[in-house]
């Protein structure tokens, strides 16, 4: 045997063959392709198919697109342009900026006070947004609500003054006597605050608004982008404090205040939008005192906030029942009493579990300020439906202002989810 | 040793009702009830005050007044010399019918996507992703919008069709595209067995429910003859049967016809016409919708593990057995809740209908009716109430659903 295997040596090769390259099916670009567009029949028909769709898209707008028009005084001058060609005219954009951002009636020269309020809205809400920046700036976060009111309505800074200050006595009436009970603390912070506004708003005189610094501008001459980003911002946050009032109210021994939060919730979950906004601009005013007169966007603002805080309640609620019994039972026997439990133990975990849901609501919630339109506010899709589309000079550009509008609410929207989930990263403190 | 002890008693003092646990809940639901009265109260004086100050009352007299006006998109029998509350019904048929229509495309829409946006197929997924993306963020009344628009601005006139050149035509010479809304050919009854339209529909409806049980029977059938002998009987053919036969026959008796729209002097006559509200509606509300829905489908099956798979596959099932049999039925349970919640959004966003005129409840009832009578308070509750008991009606038939479908634990 081992004769044998000596005498065949000669076919034994000495060196290793070099290596060869991988087949090319198996590498690189052809590979991919394979594993993923091309694996078997059917997925060579669907990629196929897309690849149709995709080309047809691309086709019919990309020229539209590119052969845009940027500056035409109106869509005749647009058509002369474009001599027969297919292509966009972009320049409804142009020419209408401000319309579209601003809304018709707002003055022209008080542009830079929006605009200042969009910049210092940046700052206001990154502490709230980013963890990792000074805590300090949560201040600024607080006044914000004051100065951006002054800056858009305009008129007496000691409106939104006395108002900070009423804030302000009631937080320091709950700081002091919040110690020691949390209901005493709570309830004198309310009283406090109210007697000052009662005493303050006495106090401003008549007609304080008619020669301020800022002109006035009234709640009518809102619109354009503008009013659906103050409507989006003011009642996701009025109403994530609501929303968690709602929700403890609900999980509360307390049947009275339990069966009030379930009636409220239910009844708004069940009624489309649109229902209250009617509520708002037709119904509301018979429920004010007789010669009072609160204006629409207050109205609108309230309804909205009662819509989004009884699906934030829900969104919260769910987290409050995630959270094991306990947490509930180990905040009881470490003596602490309920708003202490809830402040320090339940409500941090039941947020984190909650802000998914939370997003998922403001983003449904900035889309809905669109239905605002229908109860002839004129918000961004208000605006072009009634005063641009109905213009003599841009009668029937539909695509790029109603494209216009759409990329908008996209960009913001997608954003803030990205948002969420890069912060549901972020807290993710388990399965690690 | 810890004995129980009752508190000391010391009597009832004031800062027993804030700091003592037992009377602390009853103090703060006793002023929840103050305050609860006295906004009713609040409101409700205002109210009556203002009611005085313009000269109205409550009453729901005007319901049995005529309309004034006409309404194109109905079910119903309704002209302007109708009641409000005709209008009203004319309103809750549309509500109803939009609502339907557009929870099962969404549906179709969202099952697809969602179950392409899991393909292995790496275009066909990211094409899905953009998709669900795009309509996602972007407002269902932009989308009503512009779908609304292309039914209006870009379909061809009626005008279009006329002529030896005409620029348009019907597509396979049954269906008619134009601005004024889809015109699709109509089936009648020649010599119908009752003479009223409904009744004949009547019959086949329960004639197809008949066959629906028959086949129910069959499967029975089939399965006890399974347990018994081992075999599954092929019932392809039975099923078809019992389907088809009596179908046939009670079209062949009735004397089914198609009338075909067809291009008379202006306008297209015969046929069904969906208005362009309509489809407009209908189309953007599943599209949006099927979006969501498309998630809640992904995230089903992405929560069944990929154990069930394997161990299916190890059975010996087929890929088609593997979904049908065994991912299905489990993702089904963690869909159906968020699709129930996806439902009741249709049913509300159909109230969107008033931003193209189509004859919802929300634009006869709290559009023309509203504006016409002036009775704000009573048209917004009528409204109100109807969502609540359409929301509530929803919630619970898929609740008894979800309810059959659920683990059944012990």
């Amino acid at each position: 045997m081992a004769d044998n295997k000596n005498n065949s040596v000669a076919y034994v090769a000495e060196t290793m063959l070099p290596e060869l390259p991988p087949p090319a099916r198996e590498t690189g670009v052809v590979k991919w392709l394979r594993e993923n567009l091309f694996s078997n029949a059917t997925n060579s028909v669907l990629t196929i198919v897309s690849i149709i769709v995709i080309y047809m898209i691309a086709q019919n707008t990309l020229p539209w697109i590119m052969n845009g028009v940027w500056q035409a005084p109106s869509l005749a001058a647009c058509r002369e342009v474009l001599e027969g060609q297919s292509g966009a005219c972009f320049a409804v954009l142009t020419e209408r900026w401000n319309q579209l951002i601003y809304g018709f009636k707002y003055p022209v020269d008080a542009y830079w006070r929006p605009n200042l309020a969009f910049v210092l809205l940046l700052v206001a809400i990154a502490p709230v947004l980013f963890f990792d920046l000074p805590r300090k700036m949560l201040i600024f976060t607080a006044l914000y609500p004051f100065i951006a009111f002054w800056l858009i309505w305009g008129g007496t800074i000691l409106g939104p003054l006395v108002a900070l200050l009423g804030f302000a006595a009631g937080g320091y009436v709950f700081q002091t006597f919040g110690k020691g009970s949390f209901a005493v603390g709570f309830f004198g912070g309310i009283v406090a605050a109210f007697v000052v506004w009662g005493i303050g708003g006495g106090l401003i005189p008549e007609g304080a608004s008619e020669n301020a610094m800022l002109t006035a501008v009234p709640s009518r001459d809102l619109g354009g982008f503008m009013l659906n980003l103050m409507l989006g911002v003011t009642c996701v946050s009025l109403s994530v404090p609501l929303g968690i009032a709602l929700a403890l109210g609900r999980q509360s021994d307390m049947p009275l205040i339990k069966w009030i939060c379930v009636i409220f919730i239910e009844f708004v979950r069940g009624v489309p939008l649109i229902t209250l906004l009617f509520v708002a601009s037709v119904m509301l005013a018979y429920f004010f005192p007789p010669e009072s007169t609160v204006d629409l966007f207050l109205r609108v603002v309230i309804m909205i906030t009662m819509f989004s805080a009884a699906y934030i309640a829900e969104v919260i609620r769910g987290g409050l029942a995630a959270l094991p019994k306990g947490q509930y039972e180990a905040a009881d026997s470490l003596g602490l009493d309920y708003p202490q439990a809830m402040r320090l133990i339940i409500l941090p975990q039941a947020l984190k579990i909650s802000i998914p849901g939370i997003v998922n609501v403001a983003v449904g919630l900035f889309k809905d300020t669109t239905l605002v339109s229908v109860i002839s506010m004129f918000d961004l899709v208000g605006m072009i439906r009634g005063p641009i589309l109905a213009s003599t000079e841009w009668n029937g550009v539909y695509w790029e202002l109603l494209g216009f509008a759409a990329l908008l609410f996209f960009v913001v929207c997608y954003g803030i989810s990205q948002y969420s989930q890069w912060l549901e990263r972020r807290l993710a403190t388990d399965h690690r | 040793m810890s004995t129980l002890t009752d508190p000391p008693n010391t009597g009832f003092r004031l800062s027993m009702l804030i700091n003592d646990t037992r009377y602390r809940s009853l103090t703060f639901q006793v002023i929840a009830a103050i305050a609860l009265a006295l906004s009713i109260w609040y409101l409700g004086n205002n109210l009556i005050q203002n009611l005085r100050a313009a000269g109205l009352n409550i009453s729901y007299s005007f319901l049995g007044d005529p309309s004034g006006y006409d309404i194109n998109q109905r079910l119903v029998e309704y002209d302007s010399q109708s009641s409000h509350m005709r209008a009203a019904i004319v309103g809750v048929l549309n509500t109803l019918l939009v609502a339907f229509l557009a929870c099962i495309t969404a549906t179709i829409f969202g099952v697809i996507a969602g179950v392409l946006r899991l393909s292995n197929n790496w275009l066909v997924s990211k094409l899905m992703a953009v998709y669900v993306e795009i309509f996602r963020n972007i407002p269902v009344l932009i989308w009503i919008i512009i779908i609304f628009t292309i039914m209006t601005a870009v379909m061809p006139g009626p005008r279009a069709f006329r002529g030896d050149n005409a620029t348009s035509s019907m597509l396979f010479d049954l269906f008619a595209f134009t601005n004024r809304g889809v015109y699709i050919p109509m089936p009648w009854f020649e010599h119908g067995l009752f003479a009223s339209a409904g009744m004949n529909w009547l019959v086949v409806i329960a004639g197809l429910i008949g066959s629906w049980f028959a086949t129910r029977r069959i499967g029975i059938w089939a399965t006890a003859k399974q347990e018994e002998t081992g075999v599954r009987p092929k019932t392809l053919l039975m099923v078809l049967g019992v389907w088809l036969v009596p179908f046939v026959l009670l079209m062949l008796i009735m004397g089914l016809t198609w009338e075909v729209p067809a291009l008379k002097g202006f306008n297209f006559k015969g046929g069904i016409k969906i208005g362009g509200p309509l489809i407009a509606l209908w189309f953007a509300l599943s599209i949006y919708t099927g979006a969501f829905i498309a998630e809640n489908v992904r995230a089903g099956i992405q929560a069944i593990s990929k154990g069930q798979t394997e161990a299916a596959a190890a059975l010996g099932l087929r890929q088609g057995r593997i979904m049908n049999l065994v991912i299905l039925p489990q993702a089904l349970r963690v869909i159906i809740p968020p699709l129930i919640s996806q439902y009741l959004n249709i049913t509300k966003n159909s109230s969107l209908a008033i931003a193209v005129g189509y004859a919802d409840i929300t634009a006869t009832l709290g559009g023309i009716t509203l504006n016409q009578t002036g009775r704000a308070i009573e048209c917004v509750l009528l409204l109100m109430l109807f969502y609540l008991t359409a929301s509530l009606a929803i919630s619970m038939v898929m609740n008894i659903y979800n309810a059959s479908v659920k683990l059944k634990e012990r």
